[in-house]
């Protein structure tokens, strides 16, 4: 057994309103800047929908995630080695960017300067990598927000599998839910496994996948290894660039800037404990439905005596174990299971969790609460299918997701019952297998939601990172570091416009300056 | 003045170039590995690389071994295996085969560099003269064959390659060897050698990580460890 300690995050859609507001406030912080104008390391879904890039979760298009072998073990669905290399020089799993969409931004000078005129002036797209007029935009992020578009087309969605998708598009039967998403920060990440350089890794003390800027070549395998689409070429610096889970806040003890910044209170930080030995065999599970259970099982219990005793063992901080106990994460996706993997049928062990949203009975009259067992409705009965929300969480098992949605209907209508009568039924409670002291706390920490329950951080131990405790050189010498910057950055290699290998032909394009090429 | 400049061009200016190329390559990887990368533009447009980019490359990589070879190996080393005549065929069929392979590809990413306003774009000046300059290094190549062809007994290619190792064995005399030779080859040679002066300014750095410990790697996980990598 070798414990490792992960910052894992819920999302609990059911409060998710698709504000964007984790979006917008991610790309300000991180990728408002030259060549990734068209990234959104974290960015809202409506489904049913093809998403973002287009039709991201067919992995027979992209070729991300992990296949099982005749002889039990996993290879990227990329290929073997040889398999990646050979794609190097041309890669045919790449998406191109027309598949995010092409980045444009409006002449909002031409609003300002504009002179008095008997029409309004008006602010054309231009696209940002060539400065060329966009007579109309074909694609954008977020195409699809609130079921925009025909449903022949958002139909394409692969969630739909094995489901009679088209009496969904029927007005009557139509249904949605938003989807936020950002990098997964896998448990066995295929990003890392495809990188030929070998810049892409996984932090020991957090689970943080980062990738090195000094390091990476932009051999671009990872973003066709990720299932999850979630890497970003930058075409102006010509690397990789991800989601960092804020890394920065969180050794500071701080949620993710998507985190803090949402609005519905929907995301949750906390740790959660793994035994590592135990990875390649959950991945290589045989069955794609038994992926869910395989991943529960390698957690570890934080109030196991021998767990703790066997991480302190391998260097995991007693702060860290404190928080692992109260982790809400732990709590929601192994305690109370309401919350689920995304996809874990990639085989990459996600540890960004979704608990799926309840959504209204289809007509009461007809089916509610005469298709009951008297305690709760059927969950069959909800808008959302069962079977949608079991595609995109439990790899297609729908008891998970029935018994995820169950409890947080009996959480409401327990609660409703005690505020409302003064006393909750206790039967809900048994009918889905929780007690009054856990139902409270599930309460407290779902529905009030407050900031020190969401986010339970320790912070970073920096001085236990050299040979020695306190090492003096990882503990205070390089604090302070630089982040992504273009070129050395703050480093002493110093930064200058004119640079003797070739410097970038964009200027920083999100001000609406555009840069016009071949005029 | 013509005897100085054939003294010039192929007694000095390789040793000019390849220090060049060594000590602003060391340079580079020290002081700026942020700007080493591949460079590749396959995001902005897929379109023609699946030809082109494969066929360069592979193309381009066994000319650049077989010049190796082909130019380094003693005479008296490859006697024991071929004739000068029968190296000289092999050297026109090899060349012609890949030379032939590497010039589709270079068309057409030469071709989608300069016309696809997308890749024109964001392509830097560097970006454009190293794949003018390869293309006119090529096609030079290729248009030594019918020399080649014409001189079946491989006088010239033994005077090339004696050129080419007295240089880096830095014994004096080298650019003797090259005065009497056709023009075509000389400009190869010097374009040749111009390719690895400006070596470390382009992306052309590239292949120095060319990812072959890839192959090699344990397993398929990276792990850091707390502290380290820095």
């Amino acid at each position: 057994m070798k414990i490792r300690a992960q910052i894992g995050m819920v999302l609990n859609l059911d409060k998710c309103i698709g504000c964007h507001t984790c979006s917008v406030t991610c790309k300000n912080v991180w990728t408002s800047r030259s060549g990734l104008e068209y990234a959104w390391f974290n960015n809202v879904e409506t489904k049913p929908g093809i998403g973002f890039p287009k039709d991201w979760e067919n992995q027979e298009k992209w070729k991300g995630g992990w296949v099982r072998l005749a002889n039990g073990k996993i290879r990227p669905k990329l290929g073997g080695k040889f398999r990646v290399l050979s794609k190097l020089f041309s890669n045919p799993d790449l998406p191109e960017i027309d598949d995010y969409y092409e980045p444009f931004t409006f002449e909002y000078e031409k609003l300002q300067r504009s002179p008095e005129v008997s029409t309004p002036p008006t602010a054309r797209a231009h696209s940002v990598i060539t400065g060329d007029v966009m007579e109309k935009p074909e694609w954008g992020p977020n195409w699809e927000e609130i079921l925009g578009g025909e449903f022949e087309k958002r139909s394409k969605d692969y969630n739909f599998q094995n489901m009679q998708k088209q009496i969904y598009g029927e007005f009557e039967n139509t249904f949605m839910m938003y989807l936020p998403r950002l990098c997964e920060h896998c448990l066995n990440p295929t990003c890392a496994a495809a990188c030929p350089s070998g810049a892409i890794y996984k932090r020991e003390e957090d689970g943080v996948v980062l990738i090195d800027q000094e390091k990476c070549r932009g051999w671009r395998m990872c973003v066709s290894g990720c299932p999850y689409k979630k890497i970003y070429f930058n075409w102006q610096s010509g690397k990789s660039e991800k989601c960092t889970l804020c890394y920065p806040r969180l050794e500071a003890g701080d949620p993710t800037v998507c985190s803090e910044t949402c609005v519905g209170r929907i995301r949750y930080l906390g740790v959660m404990l793994y035994d590592a030995d135990r990875i390649s065999e959950a991945a290589a599970t045989e069955k794609t439905e038994d992926l869910y259970q395989a991943q529960c099982d390698i957690f570890l219990d934080p109030h196991d005596p021998e767990v703790i005793a066997q991480a302190r063992k391998d260097g995991v901080p007693d702060s860290w174990l404190k928080a692992a106990k109260e982790s809400p994460v732990y709590k929601m996706a192994m305690d109370w299971k309401v919350a689920l993997p995304l996809h874990p049928e990639y085989r990459t062990l996600p540890m960004v969790w979704y608990i799926p949203p309840l959504s209204p009975i289809q007509s009461a009259v007809e089916s509610g609460w005469t298709d009951s067992d008297g305690i709760i409705p059927n969950v069959k009965n909800l808008r959302i299918p069962i079977k949608y929300l079991a595609n995109l969480l439990t790899g297609g098992v729908e008891e998970p997701v029935v018994n995820s949605l169950e409890r947080m209907i009996a959480m409401r209508e327990y609660m409703r019952g005690k505020t409302v009568g003064g006393q909750g039924d206790i039967k809900i409670l048994e009918r889905v297998g929780l007690d009054e002291v856990t139902l409270d706390d599930m309460y407290q920490i779902m529905a009030i939601a407050n900031y020190e329950d969401r986010y339970v951080i320790p912070t970073n131990h920096r001085e236990y990172a050299g040979d020695t405790p306190f090492d003096n050189e990882i503990a205070f010498e390089q604090r302070s570091d630089c982040g992504f910057t273009f070129g050395n950055g703050c480093g002493d290699g110093g930064q200058t416009k004119t640079n003797l290998f070739g410097a970038s032909t964009h200027k920083n394009t999100m001000s609406g300056k555009i840069q016009k090429w071949g005029k | 003045m013509e005897s100085f400049l054939n003294h010039f061009l192929f007694g000095l200016y390789p040793y000019i170039a390849f220090i060049t190329m060594v000590v602003g390559t060391i340079i580079r990887y020290d002081r700026d590995q942020y700007s080493w990368k591949a460079g590749s533009s396959q995001l902005l447009r897929s379109k023609g690389l699946a030809i082109g980019s494969n066929f360069f490359h592979v193309g381009i990589i066994l000319l650049f071994f077989t010049h190796l070879v082909g130019l380094l190996t003693p005479e008296s080393i490859y006697h024991y295996f071929v004739t000068t005549e029968q190296k000289q065929m092999m050297a026109i069929v090899g060349g012609a085969v890949l030379g032939g392979i590497c010039f589709i590809g270079l068309t057409i990413l030469l071709y989608r560099r300069l016309t696809d306003r997308r890749i024109r774009a964001t392509s830097t000046f560097m970006d454009i003269a190293l794949l003018v300059v390869l293309y006119v290094q090529l096609i030079l190549g290729l248009a030594s064959l019918p020399h080649s062809i014409s001189h079946p007994d491989g006088a010239s290619m033994v005077a090339l390659a004696n050129w080419a190792q007295h240089i880096v064995t830095f014994r004096s005399g080298a650019s003797d060897f090259i005065l009497h030779e056709p023009w075509i080859f000389k400009a190869h040679i010097v374009l040749g050698m111009t390719i690895f002066l400006v070596f470390p300014f382009t992306r052309l750095v590239h292949m120095l990580s060319a990812p072959i410990k890839y192959l090699t790697r344990k397993g398929y996980q990276v792990v850091r460890k707390r502290g380290k990598g820095y």
